[in-house]
């Protein structure tokens, strides 16, 4: 479908799109009884959403729907207000993949969607947090939050002799983030999973208001720790773009190259995590081995292991001397080569590819209707990559080879996650090659505006709306993490297999809670 | 079926020499800002650096690494070392000099904290080699470890899971977030720290504070006497 077409079936003037290329934002403003159709179209139009960007205006919401369409085509941004007390057409019926971002603004803004099937008790769980508390309205107090909260019991689904509810969390096994699963089960298998997750809302999207551009960015960097450096890029994307601001080619290709390692260092400690998950002690303590080693390589070259602190609005708060780059590049390469070797090994062992083979299962239809993006998108055929729809940084000059699967299980997802992480030590020393001469560090000069950023964390499509104040701190940030995509979908994967491969499947997906609740 | 043992038995080593010596290979720790001149306190994001006349007095429990003070016009001295905990918490008896069980809890952290606890285990530290185990249950636990700024949902677990603990026990809060609350701070989704929940034994500050940080407060925990920086073991 071209752009033009997409245009008129979304009843637009298809002139709109005249000019509009890759990396451009197409707004289309329209009144919010439209969204349904709107979200109907594109919903069968090759488009994922991003998420629903909510902000307050006085006494008025806004509400604004981001997608982005396949390669060399623009952005399209859904925009709508409603008022205070309006309802909003809930778009999840025709839509799922908007489900979770509906119901996390009914429940942080106190916006209500008319016809939704489910509301309530998400972000915001009813036993800790008074009902009428809505901390992402302006006018919300700490003290608003120490009201009664109500009485929450875990539902059972399932009803039937002999079937039990099993709660496993918040706090279980040895070294796991905090969040729930409510497993129905009459046994042996899991028949139905309810994914409880926000028990660690930290409320940064709250706290980031009124902080400076790169005070809030200290803030975004600690949303996943693990992948700080890909989430604040595109933060920092989305300052940088309000402001107008150029950054320099050179700081361009280094946070390609810095993004490139993070997804290599992330991606060897899922695949231990996956090691791990399934008790093979020599094959986990290999592949932490390399986790740390990568660590090391991060911290000797950039000050910190986790590269907090590395980006700062306008370009990089340090450069890489050209030598140290390629040293590190080659050296990254290595560890990448053992991971490799290792990976291999594993391949062969039978009694490891069969806790893997056809066990937690999502087919192409699911993970097109959750909309799933990265490894776990890709490996269950949903393609899509923001490096190559809509680049960013070196990524136009330097594209990575996209990796794929059909089956959608553990293996399938393990597969992808080598392929990416091999695909990262090649693309590493190609970075280093051509960085361009030139500072690194770049002027940043805020002004009262909005704008997207985006980009490929190692979970996958990553985006983040920022609105600046004229004095350059945040009036609004919104983070859209891929986690919350992909955990929307997650309890599919793990119903319907015993509960021994539950923590194979949790692992082989290779989420962190910690993004979801930001 | 392949035989695994001997593929470790043959793989590389690299283990640490801590706790018999200070180990600082390149990477293993981001190192810490000492303290500095005054002007650079104004570079600060969390009020970890407090302007004590002329000088920068640096609070390492509010330092979040975000290395603004590294560099530049005011940059400070940084030295890369790994025994930052303190504490005033006695340790266990003697009855735990040579093993513990360790319950780590997750009370909203960013993930990076936990991602070092991870490497724990890993061959370059192998924390089992030193009488150390995480548990997963909190009736076998001796020492609470907690992540994180201990958000209003994790509050009821931790002080249940604690609870749940048979004394004597110990709390350890890893990372500035259970130190002081890190950049979440105090607020309304955020206690602001372990100490506002329970009573902490030992802190190690850091963001996150590198696995051998966390490996020295718990040997201190145990009781075990340990080199400090520059000094021969004992």
């Amino acid at each position: 479908m071209t752009l033009p077409e997409l245009l008129q079936a979304l009843e637009c003037d298809p002139a709109l799109g005249a000019g509009a290329t890759a990396g451009s934002v197409l707004a289309l403003p329209l009144p919010a009884t439209r969204l349904p159709h709107a979200a109907h179209v594109l919903a069968r139009a090759p488009t994922r959403l991003a998420g629903i960007v909510c902000e307050q205006q006085d006494g008025r919401f806004a509400l604004r729907y981001p997608f982005w369409l396949g390669a060399g085509l623009p952005w399209l941004e859904l925009v709508t207000e409603v008022g205070a007390g309006e309802t909003v057409p809930s778009i999840s019926p025709r839509l799922f993949a908007a489900d979770w971002h509906e119901r996390e603004i009914e429940d942080l803004f106190g916006l209500t969607f008319s016809n939704h099937p489910f509301l309530g008790n998400f972000v915001l769980h009813d036993e800790i947090w008074p009902e009428q508390a809505y901390p992402m309205r302006h006018d919300f107090r700490a003290q608003d939050a120490d009201a009664a909260p109500s009485p929450y019991q875990p539902r059972a689904m399932l009803h039937a002799e002999g079937a039990f509810l099993m709660p496993l969390g918040p706090v279980y096994g040895g070294v796991n983030e905090a969040g729930q699963f409510l497993l129905d089960t009459l046994g042996e298998d899991i028949q139905h999973c309810q994914t409880r997750l926000f028990y660690k809302y930290r409320g940064i999207e709250k706290r980031a208001e009124g902080m400076a551009a790169a005070d809030a960015l200290l803030l975004v960097e600690r949303m996943n720790g693990t992948n700080a450096f890909a989430h604040a890029l595109a933060a920092v994307q989305a300052m940088e773009r309000a402001a107008a601001c150029e950054v320099p080619p050179r700081a361009q290709v280094l946070r390609s190259f810095w993004a490139e390692l993070e997804r290599l260092r992330s991606h060897a400690a899922t695949i231990a995590g996956l090691c791990k998950s399934t008790a093979l002690a020599v094959p986990t303590s290999l592949a932490y081995q390399r986790v740390e080693e990568l660590l090391r390589l991060c911290g000797a070259h950039a000050g910190h292991r986790y590269l907090f602190g590395l980006l700062s609005p306008g370009g990089l708060a340090q450069d890489l001397p050209d030598a140290a780059a390629r040293t590190l590049a080659t050296a990254a390469q290595a560890v990448a080569a053992r991971l490799a070797d290792l990976a291999e090994e594993l391949l062969f062992d039978n009694s490891f590819i069969d806790r893997l083979e056809e066990v937690g299962l999502i087919d192409a239809k699911t993970a097109r209707r959750y909309g799933l993006v990265g490894p776990v998108g890709r490996a269950a055929g949903h393609a899509g990559d923001l490096r190559i729809d809509q680049p960013y940084a070196a990524y136009a000059q330097c594209a990575p080879r996209p990796a794929a699967a059909e089956e959608g299980d553990n293996l399938a997802r393990l597969r992808v996650f080598l392929a990416e992480a091999a695909e990262s030590a090649r693309l590493l020393p190609l970075l280093a090659a051509q960085l361009p001469a030139g500072t690194a560090r770049g002027v940043f000069t805020p002004r009262a505006a909005a704008a997207l950023g985006w980009s490929e964390a190692p979970a996958g499509a990553s985006a983040c709306f920022v609105r600046l104040r004229a004095d350059g701190r945040i009036a609004r940030l919104r983070l859209m993490p891929p986690a919350f995509t992909n955990w929307h979908a997650f309890h599919l994967a793990a119903e319907h297999f015993a509960y021994q491969d539950f923590p194979i499947i949790l692992a082989s997906f290779g989420l962190a809670m910690a993004e979801q609740d930001r | 079926m392949r035989l695994w043992a001997l593929r470790g038995l043959r793989s590389r080593r690299d283990l640490t020499g801590f706790p018999r010596r200070i180990d600082l290979a390149p990477g293993m720790t981001p190192g810490r800002p000492l303290d500095g001149p005054a002007a650079a306190a104004a570079a600060c994001p969390t009020g970890a650096l407090q302007v004590e006349g002329s000088a920068s007095r640096v609070a390492l429990d509010r330092c979040v690494h975000c290395q603004r003070c590294r560099h530049g016009e005011h940059a400070m001295r940084w030295r890369a070392d790994i025994a930052w905990s303190h504490g005033d918490g006695t340790p266990l008896p003697r009855a735990f000099h040579h093993s513990i069980h360790v319950r780590v809890l997750d009370a909203g952290d960013c993930g990076a904290c936990l991602a070092e606890l991870q490497q724990l285990p890993a061959p370059q530290y192998s924390l089992h080699r030193l009488g150390i185990f995480i548990t997963p249950s909190p009736r076998d636990a001796d020492v609470l470890l907690v992540v994180g700024p201990v958000t209003r949902a994790m509050r009821q677990p931790l002080l249940d899971t604690y609870a749940a603990m048979p004394a004597p026990k110990r709390v350890v809060a890893v990372g500035a977030c259970a130190a002081s609350g890190g950049v979440f701070g105090p607020s309304f989704a955020c206690a602001g720290g372990v100490a506002e929940v329970l009573p902490v034994d030992r802190t190690v500050p850091g963001c996150p504070p590198p696995p051998l940080a966390v490996l020295e407060a718990l040997l201190a925990v145990m009781g075990r006497s340990l080199p400090r920086d520059g000094e021969p073991a004992p």
